[in-house]
């Protein structure tokens, strides 16, 4: 398991990837039944040769071997076990190679699940994959590699960053890469079917588990993020509307949008242009994304080892990946079939007007974020965008979208009436009624109050539409009860996934309402904030495995009786001369409780400390709503119908067109 | 969208170039940013930096901020001695870690505090409790004045050098020694 043996791995990993990028294309080209057969056993011989290269590496950092560079920078003898693993991943070099195991995850995963595909096309799509994760291994091995030793090798490691020791951060890369990456997927049946002419209901349905499979991994990967930003930064925020940030929600936005684009493609065969063009869309703004975030072109908090040589390699592979997708798309889309035409008012109707309002969203972030290196670029002028334009922006275009998410699920297809989905919505529309009620009685701000009652409407409508399939209340209990049972799994996840949705909008508003002080008082003493009194009753100094705290112990009453007793402290690590604040949270799951201790001043006669102590409404549930939305995905996975039914693609014949 | 019946093949064509034409426009731009960044003419992190070097921006007389005098860009242009303008706020935690630092500082350089996005009345307590380095005191109460400074966050301060010239800046409290030892190196520069 030496890091030789592991930048060998990886080397022929990329020799295998090349190899399954050119024979099961060019043999799909040429009907050659032997070159499209090898596709399933060199994307899994690919998937071994990177798992033990990465084995190498998590190897190399458990035993502390110093030699190699990357393990010296970024770990030390000191470091806890479990974040010498997770520590792999915690940087650049291991990042990349992460990134190049999940793709390589993604091809034998075709492989592996795709048996039900046509030789062709899934020769095509393993073979797509196969280009382009020769290309980020190619990458990996010639301007971040790993693996690489350093000479005289030191005695001790330099450590990680203590900010990402944490459990939190240790597998958000891991998570959210599954989601960056899972939409290679979708792109590469996108242009897979591009390469072909070719796109039917039946590839729709092939797509749609595919792009619902990435789309849960990356709503928990950043979740998880958002999550991490809150409990161990401190500073009681959630999101900062960060370059990095927006990295990974332009392309979830964009995969929601493909998510749902692809089911009127599967049961209306229209909408196919457009729902390729997402998937390109997707794919390459996972790849813009995380790739141009690390060449440093875009200003973030989010420190990465900034090199313009890497970046322009980085470019070089993006034009080609990117570049040559939307080229064959430019050439090939043209000639596409149209298909079914329906009315506004129907199912698919809404499911355009969800794909108008989240591409819009997208471009609203997207704007956002490229702004101010555009502007400095052409006109010399340094800006900076921040959560005021975000917000102004999002909410009048997030509003309608959750207004819509109610009705479509309701809504049939290919012509319907209004009206009658609108009764049977009554009781939904009455619940938000009575939120807004609430709402503007409870809540400060306009925003706040509309988009509490808003997600009220989208959780109350949910669980109409399931009540209304099952027949809840009009027929015996017994028997709706069966009908919940022959429910499809699909139909249910939905309606989990958008109820999440409403969750987390929930959170969002609660959290609108946050109330935060900052005091400096001396052990003893009592602040009063949002109907607690929070007191000051000890402050130690503890020491910790490789670093010192400064902990507190905070008492919280309401009405003379103890609530909750806080630890917050604060750590000084030596080895880096950092210091991270260690949050204490309390939660009812309604509210959250937060205190952070700061500095200390005055001698130790009057010794006194700062305290930032927050009161959190609702802050659960917007990382709770968006786990509800990714088990709601994963749930619509399981339906019989994606794993079981293999669509049959009716032959064409004349039609065929064929690229080459 | 796409599927609708369209109007003639060749603008379908172009419809469908789109995505490709921006995909490229981005990408020139992203290799124009990355050559500026190796030779050294483009600075992305250079946004929200002000340029040291440059004079001070302009404004006009900000309000007194209790118990300080409020000043202008002219008063701070006509100043003989190097002066500290710092940028602070009761709200803010490295302001209150910054203020010993700036208690010992008041002896070797006159100290200008600019109140950003604070209240009066909280601004004043602040100082108040944690005492007053500062000759004058003026209240940025919406941050506009910051904005034209450049100021990410607060605690931030600039060295502004006699005749109004930005000569030195720091985007952290000055509680740290490096930070202090950078500035003491500037002064004795501008003083030498």
């Amino acid at each position: 398991m030496s890091p030789e043996l592991g930048r060998f791995a990886l080397a022929l990993a990329c020799a295998l990837a090349l190899a399954q990028a050119v024979l099961p294309l060019s043999g799909a080209q040429r009907r050659d039944a032997r070159l499209m057969a090898v596709a399933p056993g060199l994307a899994i011989g690919q998937l071994i040769a990177l798992a033990y290269s990465f084995l190498c590496l998590i190897y190399a950092a458990v035993t502390d071997d110093f030699s190699v560079s990357n393990i010296a920078e970024n770990s030390a003898v000191s470091k806890p076990l479990l974040y010498k693993i997770t520590g792999v991943w915690g940087n650049h070099e291991g990042s990349v190679l992460l990134w190049a195991l999940i793709l390589g995850i993604c091809g034998a995963a075709v492989a592996a699940f795709g048996r039900n595909l046509p030789t062709a096309l899934r020769a095509r799509v393993i073979g797509i994959l196969g280009g382009v994760a020769a290309g980020f291994e190619l990458f990996c091995l010639t301007t971040s590699d790993p693996f690489d030793r350093i000479w005289p090798a030191p005695m001790d490691g330099q450590g990680m960053n203590p900010l990402l020791q944490d459990p939190g951060l240790a597998f958000h890369p891991p998570i959210l890469y599954t989601g960056y990456v899972g939409f290679a997927v979708p792109f590469a049946f996108a242009v897979a079917a591009l390469i072909e002419g070719r796109v039917d209901a039946a590839w729709g349905r092939w797509v749609r588990p595919w792009a619902v499979a990435a789309w849960c991994f990356l709503t928990c990967g950043i979740a998880l993020g958002s999550w991490w930003s809150y409990y161990v930064l401190g500073w009681g925020g959630y999101w900062f509307w960060d370059p990095v940030e927006n990295a990974s929600l332009i392309p979830w936005l964009s995969g929601t949008a493909l998510m749902h684009s692809a089911i009127v493609v599967e049961k209306r065969e229209a909408l196919k242009i457009w729902t390729v063009l997402l998937a390109i869309g997707t794919f390459s703004f996972s790849l813009s994304g995380t790739f141009l975030v690390r060449s440093g072109i875009l200003n973030s908090v989010h420190a990465f080892a900034n090199d313009p040589a890497r970046g322009v390699f980085i470019l070089g592979l993006l034009a080609l990946v990117i570049g040559g997708s939307l080229t064959l798309f430019a050439w090939r889309a043209p000639s596409l079939t149209a298909g079914g035409l329906f009315s506004p008012v129907s199912r698919e109707g809404m499911l355009v007007l969800n794909n108008i309002l989240l591409c819009s969203l997208c471009a609203v972030v997207l704007t956002g974020t490229m702004y101010p290196p555009f502007m400095s670029l052409l006109f010399g002028k340094t800006i900076s965008v921040g959560k005021p334009f975000f917000d102004a922006a999002t909410v009048p275009l997030a509003l309608p979208l959750f207004a819509v998410m109610g009705i479509a699920p309701m809504m049939p297809w290919k012509r319907a009436r209004m009206w009658p989905v609108l009764r049977r919505l009554q009781a939904a529309a009455i619940a938000m009624l009575v939120a807004l009620a609430v709402s503007l009685w409870g809540l400060k701000g306009v925003l706040p109050v509309l988009a509490s009652a808003f997600a009220v409407w989208v959780i109350a409508s949910s669980v109409t539409d399931i009540a209304t399939r099952i027949a809840l209340f009009r027929e015996p209990f017994s028997r709706s009860l069966g009908r919940l049972r022959g429910l499809s799994r699909s139909a249910v996840g939905t309606a989990i996934a958008h109820a999440g949705v409403g969750v987390t909008v929930l959170g969002l508003a609660g959290m609108s309402q946050a109330q935060h002080r900052i005091v400096e008082i001396a052990v003893g003493q009592t602040e009063h904030l949002a109907g607690y009194d929070w007191t000051l009753t000890d402050v130690r100094t503890r020491p910790g495995p490789n670093y010192t705290a400064l902990a507190a112990r905070i008492e919280i009453r309401r009405k003379g009786r103890i609530v909750a007793v806080m630890h917050p402290e604060k750590r000084s690590f030596n080895a880096q001369n950092q210091t991270t604040t260690e949050v204490s949270i309390h939660t009812n799951l309604l509210s959250d409780l937060y205190g952070v201790i700061g500095d200390q001043h005055g001698d130790a006669a009057h010794r006194t400390y700062v305290l930032r102590l927050h009161y959190n409404p609702l802050a659960p549930w917007m990382w709770l709503g968006a786990l509800v939305m990714a088990l709601g995905g994963f749930l619509s996975l399981s339906d019989r119908r994606i794993r079981i039914a293999a669509p049959r693609r009716i032959p064409v014949g004349t039609a065929h067109v064929d690229a080459g | 969208m796409s599927d609708q019946p369209s109007p003639s093949p060749s603008r379908r064509r172009l419809l469908m170039a789109l995505p490709v034409v921006a995909a490229g426009g981005a990408g020139v731009a992203f290799w124009r940013m990355l050559s500026g960044m190796s030779s050294g003419t483009f600075n992305p992190h250079d946004i929200n930096a002000p340029a040291t070097g440059k004079a001070v921006p302009e404004f006009e007389r900000l309000p007194d901020q209790d118990p300080g005098q409020g000043f202008s860009s002219a008063e701070l242009r006509l100043q003989t001695s190097p002066v500290l303008v710092n940028f602070f706020a009761s709200w803010c935690i490295p302001c209150i870690a910054e203020m010993q630092a700036l208690l010992e500082l008041r002896n070797t350089v006159p100290i200008w505090g600019i109140a950003y996005k604070d209240k009066p009345e909280n601004a004043s307590g602040f100082i108040r409790r944690a005492g007053n380095p500062y000759v004058k005191i003026a209240s940025d109460r919406q941050g506009r004045v910051a904005i034209d400074w450049g100021v990410s966050g607060v605690p931030e301060s600039f060295l502004i050098a006699p005749g109004g010239g930005i000569a030195w800046h720091s985007a952290g409290g000055l509680d740290n020694s490096a930070v202090r030892a950078d500035l003491s190196a500037t002064l004795k520069r501008l003083s030498a």
